[in-house]
């Protein structure tokens, strides 16, 4: 079912894309900020799509440390990866907007260091999975379990300080022009990570296989 | 119940009779924290003065480092003596094993701050002692959180590779509430005049965090150590 539905949903992902940039030209300029203002189409889409997969692999990894199911954890180093490649995308273009809209690159607000100390969570889990040896499976989901138990407390600590960032209250309010882009981009970003997280998941079952193959032959 | 108790007294017990016999750990870290604070001095002192509230901050980087050496050392004495397999097969639940870990590593800590805090008043013309009460009560919670996720991840990397580098890389960004609440909480109380207040909210902030993880590391710790 996934695997039939797959090569259509990649074409659809990749028309979407190829489509995005001439939507978000079309989009009207906002009115402070200018043109800068249009990298938080793929920001925010970045950003969501950072939070679905943190959330798929902090669940896979809970799911995987209690009950073993070796499934639970392929899902967990697929929704893992995602979060740190989405996560650089969402911390390399954030300071490029901040620097235009806050005068600085980098703030230490609520929601970047947040974002950042999740980001490197996740670095961590990869880290400890790639150099970590035999075992580092269930190590690594503990680390991700509690990343995702830490992020609502680095949140609120950082947050007791000023606070920079927009909030989520800016989506609702955005302007009708910008709306339909942002929306797009949005489908766009979660399409693609959900289409991701299903070709990792199913590389590293194979991975599994191929490893347990090669135990079978030394045996 | 007792004997849950004194299965972690047991192994608290073992960890700190090693420790008075060798003093290894105990000497070696307080040494580092004070190298630590040296550094720091070279970095944030101008003209021979303090900069203004670097105090709270340098005192809350040296117990987090040598917190993790403790920690990495302590566990380190059973891979090489090859132990904890046989603290694993021991008759014993194994959150008392967690309980016992913990418990030697926060007498360890707070020996090592016994000595770490007024140096760091002294030589940064801090008043670290103007609300003692409250100040305690700080570092025992700041402690108290910083070593309980530390024990659990200290005992996790004992049979991995790359050890020595992974527990400060886990370690750190997990425990960064921690040091803000530490630092944030200390920073108010030597503000002239302290605020009180905030000092309180991050002290609960840190007790709140304790429960948590220390709820999660007991509930993890089977899982993690068991083959």
């Amino acid at each position: 079912m996934l695997n039939r539905l797959f090569v259509p949903l990649a074409v659809v992902a990749a028309a979407m894309f190829a489509y995005a940039p001439f939507m978000i030209l079309n989009a009207p300029y906002e009115a402070t900020m200018g043109l800068v203002q249009k990298i938080f189409y793929f920001h925010a889409s970045a950003g969501m799509g950072l939070f679905l997969a943190a959330f798929v692999s902090g669940i896979g990894s809970a799911v995987f440390l209690f009950t073993r199911k070796p499934a639970a954890d392929r899902v967990a180093v697929a929704g893992a990866e995602l979060t740190v490649m989405l996560g650089l995308i969402v911390l390399v273009t954030g300071p490029l907007w901040a620097r235009k809209a806050w005068g600085v690159w980098w703030q230490w607000d609520a929601r970047l260091t947040s974002t950042l100390v999740m980001w490197m969570i996740f670095n961590a889990y990869l880290l400890l999975r790639r150099y970590g040896g035999p075992g580092s499976d269930r190590l690594a989901a503990a680390v991700s379990l509690f990343g995702m138990a830490n992020v609502p407390f680095v949140y609120w600590s950082v947050n007791v300080w000023r606070t920079l960032h927009p909030t989520t209250s800016v989506i609702p309010s955005l302007k009708p022009g910008m709306r339909g882009p942002f929306w797009f981009c949005v489908v766009a970003f979660l399409l693609v990570s959900t289409l991701i997280l299903m070709v990792r998941t199913e590389l590293e079952k194979r991975r599994q296989e191929l490893d347990e193959l090669y135990l079978a032959v030394e045996d | 119940m007792k004997a849950f108790a004194r299965a972690v007294w047991v192994v608290t017990r073992k960890d700190l009779l090693i420790e008075t016999r060798t003093r290894e750990i105990l000497f070696t870290t307080v040494f580092f924290a004070l190298a630590c604070v040296l550094v720091f001095a070279f970095g944030f002192v101008k003209e021979g003065r303090p900069m203004e509230d670097v105090a709270a901050g340098i005192l809350w980087i040296a117990i987090a480092f040598s917190g993790t050496l403790a920690l990495g050392r302590a566990f380190e004495r059973e891979r090489q003596g090859e132990t904890l397999r046989a603290l694993l097969i021991a008759p014993i639940d194994r959150p008392a094993l967690y309980l016992g870990k913990l418990l030697g590593i926060l007498i360890l800590l707070a020996a090592v701050e016994i000595l770490i805090v007024p140096l760091v008043a002294l030589m940064f013309q801090a008043a670290l002692f103007d609300h003692a009460l409250i100040m305690v009560a700080l570092l025992v919670a700041g402690t108290l959180g910083f070593a309980a996720v530390g024990t659990l991840f200290a005992a996790m990397l004992v049979r991995t590779r790359s050890r020595d580098v992974m527990l400060p890389v886990l370690l750190y960004p997990l425990t960064v509430p921690v040091i803000i609440a530490g630092v944030r909480g200390t920073a108010a109380l030597l503000q002239q005049p302290a605020d009180l207040p905030m000092a309180r909210a991050w002290l609960s902030f840190l007790l709140f965090f304790d429960i948590v993880f220390l709820t999660i590391s007991l509930w993890t710790f089977e899982p993690v150590m068991t083959e």
